[in-house]
């Protein structure tokens, strides 16, 4: 072990109304080490999270920064005590409407002792000396609105670290991320690590947790349920203590597609790219693998019908496949369970039945007037189906933890048979025991259909596919059986002609 | 607790209110008096319930009130001036509705124009073009025009019949018009978003446009229905209120718009819908039709009303907005 722990938490209890969400949790956390903690959406993760943060007010227990008492009443306090937390919604960390510079020194814009005048020059030397400070390389008097995703993340960390904290919490910074743009945020990680700040890292990502832990914390059930900090790290051991169950490898048998149900003859889904021909069989789970911004998205809309090809032609059982808007696709039968499940899959004013049936209303009404009695029915088969964790149909989405919203999302186009199904990173946000949840029920109901799943972690694409396919630069440039795969070649190809590093 | 508070409260304050009249203003219970609170509240009303629609789909309609005086003017126009009858004047009326519906989802959906703007735009232009025609004047049976003559047509029988005929109901000659259209149209607007597959899609497309892409609906035609029935809605508005007066007024109708609105936010409290809903629309218009009817009664001064509605709408937003965990999302 490095250093005496800087910070500690001992016994933290933390209850809402009669449901205990955090029950004794007690955690060191060492200057210049990065303590990962890893749990299920539901395990008491962002409740913990917020208690360190000044959010929620602990029901028990202690927590010491140094060697002073640590409570802090609001957000505000924890960060002038030293704690500091960059939230999961990057956008929360950064004010859009404004500079990078301002943003940097936003939290200096308010308190005691401030002056009254804004000074731009002085904010700008303020920002310039924390972005040195940083590594920061982007151009302060840039809009963050003109940002990618990434540099905005960037900002807020470095914003964060504007205080000089003891404690950083970053949670899951990179749920948003592309590989190349996740190494940046790892190596600022590497970098607050040697200036000695303690750092818990939220994840569930284990290529994060591979490249930046130095210890392992599982929390399951609002407990801590493992540490692990005897080198090397014992990966497996964190993941099944945090699930309470064994991990299975991949133990399913390969299969073989059966007849052709869909194929693609050179189709050109952006300029300059090379065609892709693919051929999809009856009951066969496809991966299509690779980096972010490959084009996995733009194939899965121009199969839906989001987007028109360029060029080829496309047939799904044995006729022309056109489709000019997602409704033709979807009287087709192409569906597509979209990626990022808030932005453009859940429709928060809507219940869980009323979510499930959304693309299908036509089927389930009569003249039109709704048949509410069979839309429940469908819902409630459904949740049984997928194992959707919920008090009934009508519950709220914003009730449900986002493995069991993903489960909705699956569930919704799963209610009626389809021939071309796909799922665009459809474990996106989705702690591990509901992504085998889903990927066993595809590979349960995958007869009559082919079925085609874009994910960018390849472990996804093991876990769930007979065949692999990986994408780099708009096309397809390799093909794996799921069986004994030479992972080197995969990864080779995933990493395309510029070697970006494996994935 | 807090949910059937925030669920029932302002059904709750409404019986109370209706209980404190009922006790305290003489004639307060009685046919004449439902009849009378309802017919306050018809025209604004059946706008409310359109501009409910365009709620529903997350955009709104600032030019309901002035399509209603508009249709007005447009009916005493073809009317008066035009020498037509009745059914022409009507169906001009609708179809000028569903003609700025129309434009007013173009100028949204395919213009981008945000829909506040594009609709206070259109306010402002149908508020100038209802005038130039008469060069500003009002429409009355045997006005003069511009040119000297005097105006050939009249308002017809069958038109005012509109605004003046009663059913019998409870009591002879009781219910009039107005009152029977608004039930009609509450209803169905109703049973139109609550119980069918596009009423069901405008929600959705009103909560996550993308979504209800995705799930294969037209998202943009639906958008430009909502402001195609806001525009019928407010057009016939426009004709009960030309057959109520008898003229086309150039100076009537000011306060259409803001009560409409009022209307339709007051209906977010309703049964803690926290989502505009043709029950809440109805029930806001009830209600603000009632404290009216009541407070005069009551010997209240009419310049006190627009402060009195202005509380109630406050009072609702609050229920709607703080009081309701839903509305967090």
């Amino acid at each position: 072990m490095a250093a005496e722990a800087v910070f500690r938490i001992a016994e933290l209890k933390k209850s809402f109304g009669p449901i205990q969400v955090l029950g004794d949790v007690s955690l060191d956390l060492h200057p210049g080490e990065v303590t990962v903690l890893m749990g299920a959406n539901g395990a008491g993760k962002s409740t913990l999270v917020k208690v360190i943060s000044g959010v929620y007010s602990r029901d028990g227990g202690a927590m010491t920064l140094g060697a002073a008492d640590f409570a802090p009443k609001t957000p505000a306090e924890a960060i002038r005590a030293g704690v500091v937390t960059v939230h999961q919604n990057i956008n929360d960390g950064v004010v859009a409407a404004l500079d990078v510079g301002t943003n940097l020194t936003l939290d200096r814009l308010s308190g005691k002792g401030q002056p009254l005048i804004f000074n731009p020059r002085r904010v700008q030397r303020e920002a310039r000396a924390v972005a040195e400070r940083m590594g920061l390389d982007i151009d302060l008097s840039a809009s963050i609105g003109d940002l990618t995703l990434a540099d905005r993340q960037m900002v807020a960390i470095a914003r964060a670290m504007a205080h000089e904290p003891k404690v950083l919490i970053l949670d899951e910074p990179t749920s948003s991320l592309s590989s190349a743009e996740a190494n940046r945020l790892f190596a600022l990680v590497d970098r607050l690590k040697s200036h000695g700040v303690a750092i818990l890292y939220i994840s569930h990502r284990m290529s994060d947790i591979r490249r930046l832990a130095d210890r392992i914390v599982s929390l399951r059930d609002g407990q801590i349920v493992g540490t692990f900090d005897s080198k090397p790290l014992d990966y497996e051991g964190a993941v099944n203590a945090m699930l309470g169950r064994k991990v299975h490898q991949s133990a399913f048998a390969a299969k073989s597609g059966g007849k052709t149900i869909f194929t693609a003859d050179n189709v050109v889904i952006a300029d300059g790219a090379k065609p892709i021909s693919l051929s999809l069989g009856d009951g066969e789970i496809v991966a299509i693998t690779g980096l972010v911004g490959v084009g996995k998205t733009a194939l899965a809309e121009t199969l839906f019908g989001l987007r028109q090809p360029l060029g080829g032609s496309m047939t799904l059982n044995g006729s022309s496949y056109t489709p000019r808007t997602p409704a033709e696709a979807i009287a087709a039968g192409a569906f597509l369970v979209a990626k990022d499940r808030s932005e453009s899959g859940i429709v928060g004013a809507f219940n869980i039945y009323e979510n499930m049936s959304l693309p299908f209303l036509k089927r389930i009404s009569a003249f039109s007037v709704l048949r509410r009695g069979a839309e429940r029915a469908i819902a409630r088969r459904q949740i049984g189906e997928l194992g959707i964790v919920c008090r009934s149909e009508k519950d709220d989405m914003s009730t449900l933890s986002g493995g069991n919203q993903q489960k909705v999302m699956v569930a919704r186009w799963m209610a009626q048979p389809s021939s071309l199904f796909m799922l665009d990173e459809p474990f996106q946000g989705v702690d591990i025991a509901a992504r085998r949840d889903i990927a066993a029920k595809l590979r349960a109901s995958a007869a009559g259909r082919a079925t085609l799943v874009f994910v960018t972690e390849i472990d996804e694409a093991v876990e769930t596919a007979d065949r692999i396919l990986v994408m780099s630069e708009h096309t397809i440039v390799g093909e794996h059986r799921n069986e004994r795969i030479d992972m080197d070649r995969l990864l080779a190809e995933v990493a395309g002609q510029t070697a970006r590093g494996a994935a | 607790m807090r949910d059937i508070a925030v669920r029932y409260g302002f059904l709750v304050l409404f019986a109370a209110l209706v209980a404190y009249f009922a006790s305290t203003a003489d004639g307060f219970v009685s046919p004449q008096s439902a009849v009378f609170i309802f017919q306050s509240v018809a025209i604004t009303g059946i706008l409310a319930l359109g501009v409910t629609a365009t709620l529903v789909v997350g955009g709104f309609d600032l030019s309901i009130g002035s399509v209603a005086t508009s249709a007005m003017m447009a009916a005493s126009y073809v009317m008066v001036v035009l020498n037509q009858n009745a059914l022409v004047a009507v169906l001009v009326c609708l179809a000028i509705g569903v003609l700025i519906g129309l434009i007013n989802g173009f100028l949204i959906v395919y213009m981008r124009v945000p829909d506040l703007l594009a609709t206070l735009g259109m306010m402002f232009l149908l508020l100038g073009l209802q005038r130039i025609p008469t060069e500003g004047r009002s429409i009355a049976t045997g006005m003069t025009m511009p040119d000297g003559s005097v105006a050939p047509g009249k308002f017809s029988d069958a038109f005012l019949a509109l605004g003046r005929y009663r059913f019998d109901f409870f009591a002879p000659n009781l219910v009039p018009v107005s009152v029977v259209v608004l039930v009609v149209l509450a209803v169905a607007i109703w049973f139109f978003l609550e119980y069918t597959r596009f009423g069901r899609m405008m929600y959705a497309v009103g909560s996550n446009e993308r979504a209800a892409e995705l799930a294969g609906a037209p998202v943009k035609a639906y958008k430009i229905w909502a402001y195609v029935i806001s525009g019928i809605f407010a057009s016939i508005g426009g004709i009960l209120l030309a057959a109520r007066l008898g003229r086309g007024d150039i100076a009537s109708g000011n306060n259409l718009l803001l009560d409409a609105v009022a209307a339709a936010l007051i209906g977010f409290a309703v049964l803690g819908a926290s989502k505009p809903n043709a029950f809440g629309t109805a029930v806001g218009a009830l209600f603000v039709g009632v404290l009216l009817q009541g407070l005069t009664m009551m010997n209240a001064p009419y310049y006190t009303q627009d402060f009195v509605k202005g509380a109630v709408l406050v009072v609702a937003l609050v229920f709607t907005f703080a009081l309701s965990t839903r509305a967090k999302h």
